[in-house]
């Protein structure tokens, strides 16, 4: 049976829409890609860095190097390390479209159970982070099935978990601090490896560990190209691509001798090194991690697509849990105990690094390195009017005003951008 | 001569690049009861919606003669005042506030210091409920009323505004039959009073019973008013009217080999998720392998509600009724089981049900496919850039790269993504609801080349659509749907559009 019905109209839109569209094919098809299309395609996301860049310098300068000095690095890893960690885990359930508050009372019961165990009870340091570990997993997976499977906001959900894990690290604390921990346990936010290989005034060990690490981005980021070289896709030009990890490893290295020059490699930043590369790969090139985009992007869409909608949110906030435990474990390692009032407002700064990172408060946008960089720069911040000698209430109010701004520069962004 | 109410004269209302409206007249007169008919996408509701303020003056063309003065509402507010009340489709009722709150809302009964006065308000709104038969307290939240009850408040609050004339738009729709009778009783009821009433309907015994006049409009165009006294004026002298259009579209030809049957549905039932009503009733059909077939429906018939219910039960509640896939019956309770199973459904609303459009097309294309671009739960994102850019390619997507978001493409390439999206999944049988809902004319063509590609390739299709010229264009066989039931199956080269039309709007004998 053949069919055709009374061809009265030519459809003739067609071939003038194809002529309009061959020329921008053609000048963004596969090849290779200057310094500018790479710097302005995502201005969105570039912005943080330049921002970031932008704050150390502002801060190197006012503090005539102090701020870039080997010591004051070293003191803003340790001092922020947590915050980045829980920001790791945060931004994923910004991404998905939750919130979370829960996160500096989670802090808190963690670091408090680990406390009773290793101080009351005189248990090997790592029984104290495994049960806080556990715990974690399991305040996650209570925060998981309300949200998901019961159906009720995670503002809710986990506004009622920060007051819920609050009381109950009181309960576990009986109302008082608990310090000092074993050596053992403190070195776990406060150790670094040094002078493992000797060295004049610097640690060669730390020095070699990054330097293998450089090597291996390289590395990888060749073998990158060349798979997508493989599948026909444009990449930096040669020149751009070599000039691009030098960069990298030249600003990396110059950040390993600071290192090595103070007191070493802080095993907390391995700990965060090891998190960040982890979840970058799980957000960036695993099926969960593209699930999550999808529910936050447009949730009934994901449902139709067949994205598991309610095993994803679960998984999320028990990631969230672990995470928040490393936290606690690492909080309660560098101050030496655990405290009733623990990782207070703790959730604000990781949610403030997310969105100062560039997730979008709607859901579906967000990266794992945009949240560390949002993060550094508020620490850079803070660190610097600490030694500027500026009040605490003003460092309150500029950290606000700077929030709002990066939230303000996304919704204008994506006006700009027509929208959603 | 007699008296009009309403005269609306030459009204043109344009969208950018469409032509909603041209050259509209509509006569009203004082104390009838008006039908307006039409295909989906007529123009009907944009007439009301011109003739209510929504649009207001200065954004159409034309006149509009009310109650013997030429008006130009600015807005919904000036139009009540004059005494127009429009009671939409979708009720526009806040369900946590009370019957009494609902219809004062906006117009809030005011004593003392300014102070809203709850007993006057309350006993106002009671007695406006008895005056429209609705047996409720006023203090009753809106939300604890079923949908029938919610019609009869939303006319009360018309009745508060001292309403000359009613806009009723598918007042039915959404009643079961006992509620739709008590309703056009009401209507009888007003009209009685001397309020004039349009009442915009696709259930045409309806119009048959109650209507004085009706006025059929046509792709934006006035076709005829019909005197319903006039005895040669029947439910089928209105279809010829709605659907007098040329077949002035052209579609691809193709070879018809239908093989195997793939998809057979038996008994389908399906409630709503709710309300105590079925959307789908005991439907039935099936595909064959390199067969189109196509659902017609009316608006509110249950079209989409039949597709996303068949593919992983993603709509309402299950009742009864079986699926068969290559003859072995499949019971896919979520959708991942449904695209497991080989069916795929690509949604009528692409942007708020089948695309991220914050994300890029390579994603958007991978997104139900996942599966099979990863292993061990990694994505191989370098293959999911080379299937998305075949995708582009065969489907002809314009869009400078696979890295393009989705959201600032035209209608047409975005649908296309939908498709190579779908196609991905590797179906047996795809679902296209209303695949060329919104989109121009050439990328309409393109698409018909995709679904006659598709079944060449042995795929068995479902379109849905409401036009039926399309449907005609397209499609093997069509079957008609209304009111959730499966009123007929016509091979095309039997089928007309008057014959569709006919079995689209067959309804159950009305109650009362």
């Amino acid at each position: 049976m053949t069919r055709s019905v009374g061809p009265t109209s030519e459809p003739q839109a067609d071939d003038a829409t194809k002529a309009k569209d061959v020329a921008p094919a053609a000048a963004l098809g596969v090849g290779t890609s200057d310094i500018r299309t790479l710097l302005t395609r995502n201005l969105r996301t570039s912005g943080i860095y330049i921002a970031f860049v932008v704050v150390v310098a502002l801060f190197a300068i006012i503090t005539g190097g102090t701020s870039l000095s080997p010591g004051n690095i070293t003191n803003i890893i340790l001092q922020y390390s947590y915050i980045l960690i829980l920001a790791i885990g945060m931004v994923i359930v910004i991404i998905a479209g939750h919130i979370d508050l829960s996160v500096g009372s989670v802090v808190a019961v963690t670091g408090a159970v680990s406390a009773v165990l290793v101080i009351r009870h005189d248990q090997p340091w790592w029984v104290g982070v495994l049960a806080a570990l556990a715990v974690g997993l399991l305040i996650g997976a209570w925060h998981g099935f309300w949200v998901a499977f019961v159906g009720i906001p995670a503002f809710i959900v986990t506004l009622a978990g920060m007051l819920l894990f609050r009381g109950l690290t009181l309960q576990v604390l009986d109302n008082v601090s608990l310090s000092p921990f074993t050596p053992e346990y403190g070195k776990i936010a406060s150790g670094f490896s040094n002078g493992l290989l000797g060295g004049n005034g610097f640690d060669a060990f730390t020095l070699l560990i990054f330097a293998v690490a450089v090597v291996a981005y390289g590395y990888s980021q060749f073998r990158t190209r060349l798979a997508r070289i493989r599948y026909n896709q444009p990449v930096p030009s040669f020149p751009l691509f070599v000039a691009q990890v030098v960069v990298v490893a030249a600003v990396v290295m110059a950040f390993a001798y600071q290192l090595a020059t103070a007191r070493g490699l802080p095993y907390v930043l391995v700990i965060l090194a090891v998190l960040i590369m982890v979840y970058g790969v799980v957000t960036k090139r695993t099926v969960f991690g593209r699930q999550v985009y999808a529910i936050g992007g447009n949730l009934a869409a994901a449902t139709l697509s067949g994205v598991k909608v309610k095993a994803v949110n679960f998984w999320i906030f028990v990631n969230m849990g672990f995470l928040a435990a490393v936290a606690g474990v690492v909080f309660s390692s560098r101050s030496n105990g655990a405290q009733p009032g623990a990782g207070n407002s703790f959730e604000l700064d990781a949610i403030a690094a997310a969105f100062i990172g560039g997730a979008a408060v709607t859901g579906g946008v967000g990266t794992v390195v945009g949240a560390m960089v949002g993060g550094l720069l508020v620490g850079v911040m803070s660190n610097g009017m600490q030694l500027l000698g500026i009040d605490q209430s003003i460092q309150s109010m500029v950290k606000g005003l700077v929030l709002l701004l990066a939230v303000a520069f996304d919704v204008y962004n994506k006006r700009r951008a027509g929208g959603r | 001569m007699s008296d009009h109410i309403l005269e609306m004269r030459s009204i043109t209302k344009t969208f950018p690049g469409v032509k909603a409206l041209s050259d509209v007249t509509l006569s009203v007169e004082r104390g009838e009861v008006h039908a307006i008919c039409g295909e989906n996408g007529a123009g009907k509701s944009t007439l009301m919606k011109v003739l209510s303020g929504v649009y207001p003056a200065g954004e159409y063309d034309g006149e509009i003669v009310f109650d013997g003065q030429v008006v130009s509402f600015g807005g919904i507010r000036d139009s009540e005042h004059a005494g127009v009340v429009i009671i939409h489709q979708e009720l526009a009722l806040v369900p946590y506030l009370s019957i009494a709150e609902n219809i004062f809302l906006g117009s809030e009964k005011r004593g003392r210091l300014g102070l809203i006065d709850w007993n006057l308000a309350n006993a106002e709104a009671g007695k406006l409920l008895r005056s429209v038969g609705l047996d409720e307290n006023p203090v009753t939240p809106v939300g604890q009323l079923g949908v029938g009850k919610q019609q009869l408040v939303e006319i009360a609050k018309a009745l508060s505004k001292d309403v000359k004339l009613l806009i009723l738009d598918e007042p039915t729709a959404a009643l079961n039959d006992t509620d739709s009778a008590h309703l056009l009783g009401l209507i009888r009821g007003l009209k009685d009073q001397g309020i004039t009433s349009i009442i915009i309907s696709h259930k045409l015994n309806e119009i048959d019973a109650i209507a004085d006049h009706t006025t059929i409009i046509r792709d934006g165009q006035t076709v005829e008013t019909l005197d319903m006294a006039d005895p040669d004026v029947t439910v089928d002298r209105i279809i010829r009217g709605m659907v007098g259009r040329a077949l002035d579209s052209y579609y691809p030809e193709r070879e018809s080999h239908p093989g195997e049957e793939v998809l057979r549905v038996e008994g389908w039932t399906v409630k709503h998720p709710s309300q105590d009503r079925l959307v789908v009733d005991h439907a039935s059909f099936d595909v064959r392998a390199g067969e189109v077939v196509g659902i017609a429906g009316l608006m509110g018939a249950g079209r989409t509600e039949l597709a996303m219910s068949i593919f992983g039960r993603s709509y309402g509640t299950f009742v009864e009724g079986k699926i068969f896939l290559h003859g072995r019956e499949t019971k896919a309770r979520s959708v991942a089981e449904a695209i497991d199973a080989g069916i795929a459904y690509a949604t009528e609303d692409r942007k708020k049900y089948g695309l991220n459009l914050i994300d890029d097309i390579a994603r958007n294309n991978s997104a139900a496919a996942l599966d099979k671009l990863s292993t061990r739960g990694f994505v191989d994102a370098n293959e999911e850039t080379k299937v998305a850019e075949e995708g582009r390619r065969s489907m002809n997507i314009k869009a400078p790269t696979v890295k393009s978001i989705v959201g600032k493409l035209s209608g047409g390439n975005q649908q296309k993504v939908v498709l190579s999206k779908w196609l991905l999944t590797d179906p047996d049988v795809l679902i296209l609801d209303e695949p060329t809902r919104g989109i121009d004319v050439g990328a309409k063509y393109e698409i018909y080349t995709i679904i006659n590609k598709l079944v060449a390739a042995g795929k068995a299709v479902v379109v849905i659509s409401s036009e039926l010229p399309e449907l005609l264009g397209i499609c093997d066989r069509v079957y008609t749907l209304s009111a959730g039931r499966i009123t007929g199956q016509v091979p095309v080269a039997e089928a007309t559009q008057e014959r569709l039309m006919t079995l689209m709007t067959q309804e159950k004998e009305l109650v009362g």
